[in-house]
């Protein structure tokens, strides 16, 4: 009897191999490292958070191997960028590696152009159906992402360096979250794509990115948005520092979402149908993609309901803003009905999902431009 | 079901209202922005304050009790659901789905295959069936646990937020039991038909209290009108702050205030609330909400613009308070309505996001950019007539360098939804408001326009006769006159009526050469008369006559007899703390944890059932899952072809 030999599902711990131990040693040894240095000035919040992200990214390097590659690198480039800095801000321009790579301005252009290019090379890959250059639009989209990270890490030690009272995690202004919404779309993306084994949907969804990059440039440029502000007291809050990220969870899901409803709106229409993954992946992706994005949406909004709770006052007063994340929370609650309880599937869910990102840009950025409130996070 | 996405897409489309029309204004706002009979039509429909409206309400109930009924009638299935593990399927129906395998086997593979399902992590039930045996498993029945919980969570936030919400107030009114005070009365004078006992079950209130002094209730602004909540303590205001970032954005707003025994007047407790941290007292928590002036005492230099003594008179006042002046006969009441000692933002116009200390406004990557600088100390007031009718100005303490120029600025407009429109006095080289109104003063006194001509004539025609010489003063004085009695615009009509229109151009030139020559004469006048150095005839000179000129003019439109310059303050600040009970909110953070439990144990518990039928010399295999995905296709295929490894080898 070797019932051993085919029953391939032994416990997550047993599959771990020396390197995922290693990488976790690394982890723990840096959050040890790091609190034996600065744990006199830590709160029992900041304790609770070192310490937990290493577990979390412990958890998630186990789950999804390139996760480990990733960090390591992005926390050596970080560091690099950090120490050359040297405690001096003007260093950004007089430092060859600040000023080319790794200033967080600078990273965050490197960010941008390989975003564009992991575009372009996605779309030569389905046009030329070369596996190969999906495989460099795959690099690129792991190089664009860890320089997207980079330049938020060196981007929060650029704070403090402006002075100790205006240091902050770097995402309180709609200047960051957009670069924190190219990064979590990325990743969930390159999730999909590893998962799937398919890299063809990439050149659905690195446009959505390339869009939002888009916007980055304009308002760097056109707006100079890039400066680093303080936070008024409204912001000083440790729920900003889970709100923003869960909801960017969210909408960095629905525009997947949204773009794979694109592709699959393509194939049902039998346009590059061959080049593209067969339906029922499609339909699956989204689906996915959808019930994550709904989790953590929820999850946000009911962190900002604790955090208006204590800044406002209230756990919900009808601000535009709330109103409208309650507006896609029940565009999405409805999708979800439709397809789990009615089991409707087809174009309908997808041309539905495509909407659905519209009613997201408009909460996300319409509200800002359009409508008042207490929330205009970050008018344009 | 299809009545649970209608509702779904009726509640997001009635949201939407609210979101694109600004709630709560005061109705003044609204009648400006619609006229009357819209303004009428929008406030039957209740959209001013939709999301409690009875319809909007009725709206959120429908959704409460559509999902009561939907858990109530499902429950049982569900839980029975959850229970079974439909050993009873037969040969039959097991044929019939959609997913199922059958495999030869030898032996007796019930044992081994026992064990394949407790090793996947599968319980299961036995049944024989004719001499067949039936092994039925599952796993994941937590998913279904996923409905209950969303749906009772969406049933308990509801309830939750009932339970904070004003409804309670609105039946009141409705059946005349509370009644909203539209006065502007002091709290002690408010009726008991409406105030709310301190044992009100919740309530959400703001109050102002100025530095030194406190405060025992709060008001409930509703509609037009507003109620009054007594509390259970009183609370007192030793000292706000503002702190800045070097940026000038503000860094922290901070009050500190002590509770204090409503009838004894006992202090209680002593603490300092901020934005993000607020203190919860006997239920009740005390917010950092808005801040605002407590009175502030001015000192004031007024100066009569009509008169032409060129000295100020003193003037105090303090804000929130008025003070009432005689002028031509006339007694104009100025009531101080606000002061700033900074003012980093631009110019004017008074954002209420100024004043709210729960904006997250500054967040913004470009908000701040252009207004980084402050500007310093300024103050409004309005001067009403005897007639009621109001002007509001804004003043700025300090000179502020426009043009490279320095002036003192004076903002002025006719009703509160206007930008303010500024006049702006030239400051002489000692930096001080004399000069100028020096000159106006000479400007504007007839007795010493011959001299004024005189000296001009002079200093124009000094070597031709004397005879061209007194024409000349003769229309100079003509011109000061006429510019004395209205500025630019008399001496305009005076052009028009008077002078052919092919010459008025080049006359208007003169004109204003004339006057602005005979008003650097009148400066020098009255700057050697004061003691004052003698001016240069240079171009610093030039430009302040040029701009003494236009300010005098626009004097003439200024609507005040008086410009009130701000000489020293003596600040007192308030704070806007917004108080709230809501009991409801343990319901509704309950009701949340739920939900997010229910959400993700329904999209990450996978549920599966199994079924093996084992017959002599075969097994019938069929699986099945409340969700169909790829995963579960997957997940089939594997299953399938390990019983089949696992017969195989047996
Ligand atoms: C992730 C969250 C949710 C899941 C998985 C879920 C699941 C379901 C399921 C399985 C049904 C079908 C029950 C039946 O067969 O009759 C249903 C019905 C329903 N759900 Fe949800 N639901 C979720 C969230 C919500 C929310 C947020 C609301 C309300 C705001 C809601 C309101 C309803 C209503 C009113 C029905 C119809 C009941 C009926 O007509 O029988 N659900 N939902």
């Amino acid at each position: 009897m070797q019932l051993s030999q085919t029953m391939p599902r032994p416990a997550l711990i047993k599959q771990l191999n020396i390197f995922d131990w290693l990488f976790s040693a690394l982890l723990w040894g840096g959050a040890i490292y790091a609190f034996n240095l600065y744990g006199t000035h830590m709160d029992s919040y900041e304790k609770v958070f070192l310490f937990g992200a290493a577990a979390v990214f412990s958890a998630l390097g186990w789950f999804w191997k390139p996760i480990r590659m990733l960090l390591l690198t992005v926390a050596v480039l970080s560091l690099m960028g950090i120490a050359d800095y040297h405690g001096d801000l003007a260093r950004a321009q007089s430092s060859f590696f600040l000023k080319y790579i790794l200033a967080s301005q600078t990273a965050v252009m490197w960010m941008s152009v390989l975003f564009v290019m992991a575009t372009l090379t996605y779309w030569i890959g389905l046009a030329a159906r070369s596996d190969f250059a999906a495989q460099v639009g795959s690099a690129l989209t792991w190089s664009a992402l860890t320089m997207g990270i980079v330049g938020l890490l060196v981007r929060w030690y650029e704070s403090y360096l402006i002075s100790p009272d205006v240091g902050h995690i770097p995402v309180s202004n709609l200047y960051e979250v957009f670069i924190l919404f190219s990064i979590i779309t990325a990743l969930l993306y390159l999730y999909y794509e590893a998962h799937y084994a398919t890299r063809q949907m990439g050149a659905f969804v690195l446009p959505v990115i390339s869009a939002a990059v888009g916007f980055l440039l304009w308002y760097t440029f056109d707006r100079q948005a890039q400066s680093i502000q303080p936070l008024v007291p409204a912001l000083q809050s440790y729920w900003m520092k889970i709100h923003v990220p869960a909801n960017f969870i969210g909408y960095g899901s629905f525009s997947l979402a949204a773009m794979v409803g694109v592709a699959y709106l393509f194939v049902d229409k039998g346009i590059l149908a061959s080049r593209l993954p067969k339906l029922d992946v499609l339909d699956d992706v989204m689906y996915k993609s959808i019930a994550v994005g709904f989790g953590f949406f929820t999850l946000a909004t009911i962190l900002g309901a604790l955090w208006a709770s204590e800044a406002w006052g209230g756990y919900w007063s009808w601000d535009p803003k709330e109103t409208w994340a309650l507006i896609v929370w029940l565009n999405y609650a409805a999708w979800l009905h439709i397809r789990l309880v009615k089991g409707l599937r087809g174009p309908v869910l997808a041309w539905w999902a495509v909407v659905g990102l519209f009613v997201t840009v408009f909460a996300f950025l319409g509200v800002n431009m359009f409508l008042s409130g207490l929330h205009s996070y970050g008018t344009l | 079901m299809r009545f649970a996405i209608s509702l779904f897409t009726v509640l997001a489309i009635a949201s939407i209202i609210g979101t694109v029309l600004k709630q709560n204004e005061p109705y003044a706002n609204y009648i400006f922005q619609f006229g009357q009979f819209w303004f009428t039509v929008f406030q039957w429909m209740g959209l001013y304050d939709v999301y409690r409206t009875p319809w909007f309400v009725t709206i959120l109930a429908f959704l409460v009790v559509s999902t009561g009924t939907c858990v109530y009638r499902n429950l049982p299935g569900m839980l029975r659901e959850i229970r079974s593990y439909r050993e009873n399927a037969t040969e039959q129906s097991l044929r019939h789905f959609h997913h199922h395998g059958e495999f030869a086997s030898h032996g007796n593979p019930t044992a081994i295959l026992m064990q394949y399902l407790d090793v996947q992590g599968y319980r299961y039930r036995q049944q024989e069936q004719g001499g067949n045996l039936l092994i039925a498993a599952k796993r994941g029945s937590a998913n279904r646990v996923s409905y209950l919980f969303t749906h009772s969570a969406i049933i308990l936030i509801c309830l939750g937020g009932l339970l904070d919400s004003n409804l309670p107030l609105k039946v009141e009114q409705a059946f005349g039991i509370k009644r909203l005070e539209t006065r502007d009365i002091p709290a002690s004078q408010i009726p008991a038909i409406s105030r709310l006992s301190p044992d009100n079950l919740s309530f959400r209130g703001n109050v102002d209290i100025p530095e030194g002094e406190s405060a025992d209730v709060v008001f409930l602004n509703i509609a037009d009108g507003y109620l009054v909540q007594d509390l259970p303590f009183k609370i007192a205001l030793t000292k706000f702050h503002i702190s800045h970032y070097s940026t000038g954005q503000p860094k922290s707003f901070a009050s500190d205030i002590v509770i204090l025994d409503k009838t004894t007047g006992k202090p209680l407790l002593t603490h300092t609330i901020t934005v993000n941290h607020p203190l919860t007292y006997d239920g009740i928590a005390i917010y950092q909400a808005s801040f605002g002036d407590g009175g502030t005492r001015l000192n004031l230099d007024g100066w009569n613009l009509f008169d032409h003594q060129g000295t100020p008179f003193l003037v105090t006042g303090a804000v929130h308070k008025s003070t009432t002046l005689a002028a031509d006969n006339t007694r104009y009441t100025i009531e101080f309505t606000d002061f700033r000692p900074f003012n980093i933002e631009n110019r004017g116009g008074d954002d209420q996001t100024q004043h709210d200390t729960r904006s997250v406004f500054g967040g913004s990557a470009v908000a701040d950019k252009k207004n980084l600088h402050n500007v310093g100390p300024n103050f409004q007031y309005k001067v009403r007539r005897p007639d009621g009718q109001a002007r509001e100005y804004s003043n700025y303490m300090l000179p502020i360098k426009v043009d490279g120029r320095w002036y003192l600025l004076s903002g002025m407009r006719d009703a509160p939804n206007e930008a303010f429109r500024y006049i702006r006095f030239p400051l002489d080289p000692d930096r001080t408001l004399t000069g100028f109104m020096r000159l106006r003063g000479a400007m504007l006194n007839p007795a010493l326009f011959p001299q004024i001509a005189q000296r001009f004539a002079q200093s124009v025609l000094h070597d031709t006769n004397p005879a061209t010489q007194a024409q000349l003063a003769d229309s100079t004085v003509k011109i000061l006159e006429i510019f004395s009695k209205g500025g630019y615009k008399t001496l305009s009509t005076f052009i028009a009526n008077k002078i052919p229109a092919a010459q008025r151009d080049l006359a208007a030139q003169t004109y204003l050469k004339i006057l602005a020559l005979s008003a650097f004469e009148a400066y020098r006048m009255t700057q050697v008369q004061a003691g004052r150095p003698a001016p240069k005839a240079d171009d610093a000179t030039g430009w302040f006559i040029r701009d003494s000129l236009t300010a005098m003019n626009d004097i003439f439109f200024y609507g005040a007899p008086v410009y009130l310059q701000l000489s020293t303050y003596d600040e007192v600040k308030a704070t806007g703390l917004q108080l709230t009970r809501t009991p409801g909110e343990f319901i509704v953070f309950g009701g949340s944890g739920l939900l997010v439990l229910g959400i993700f144990t329904g999209f990450f518990v996978r549920e599966r059932r199994l079924w093996l039928l084992i017959k002599p010399d075969q097994v019938l295999f069929a699986m099945s899952s409340s969700r169909k995905t790829l995963d579960f296709e997957k997940d089939f295929a594997l299953r399938k072809q390990h019983i089949m490894e696992i017969l195989k080898e047996n």
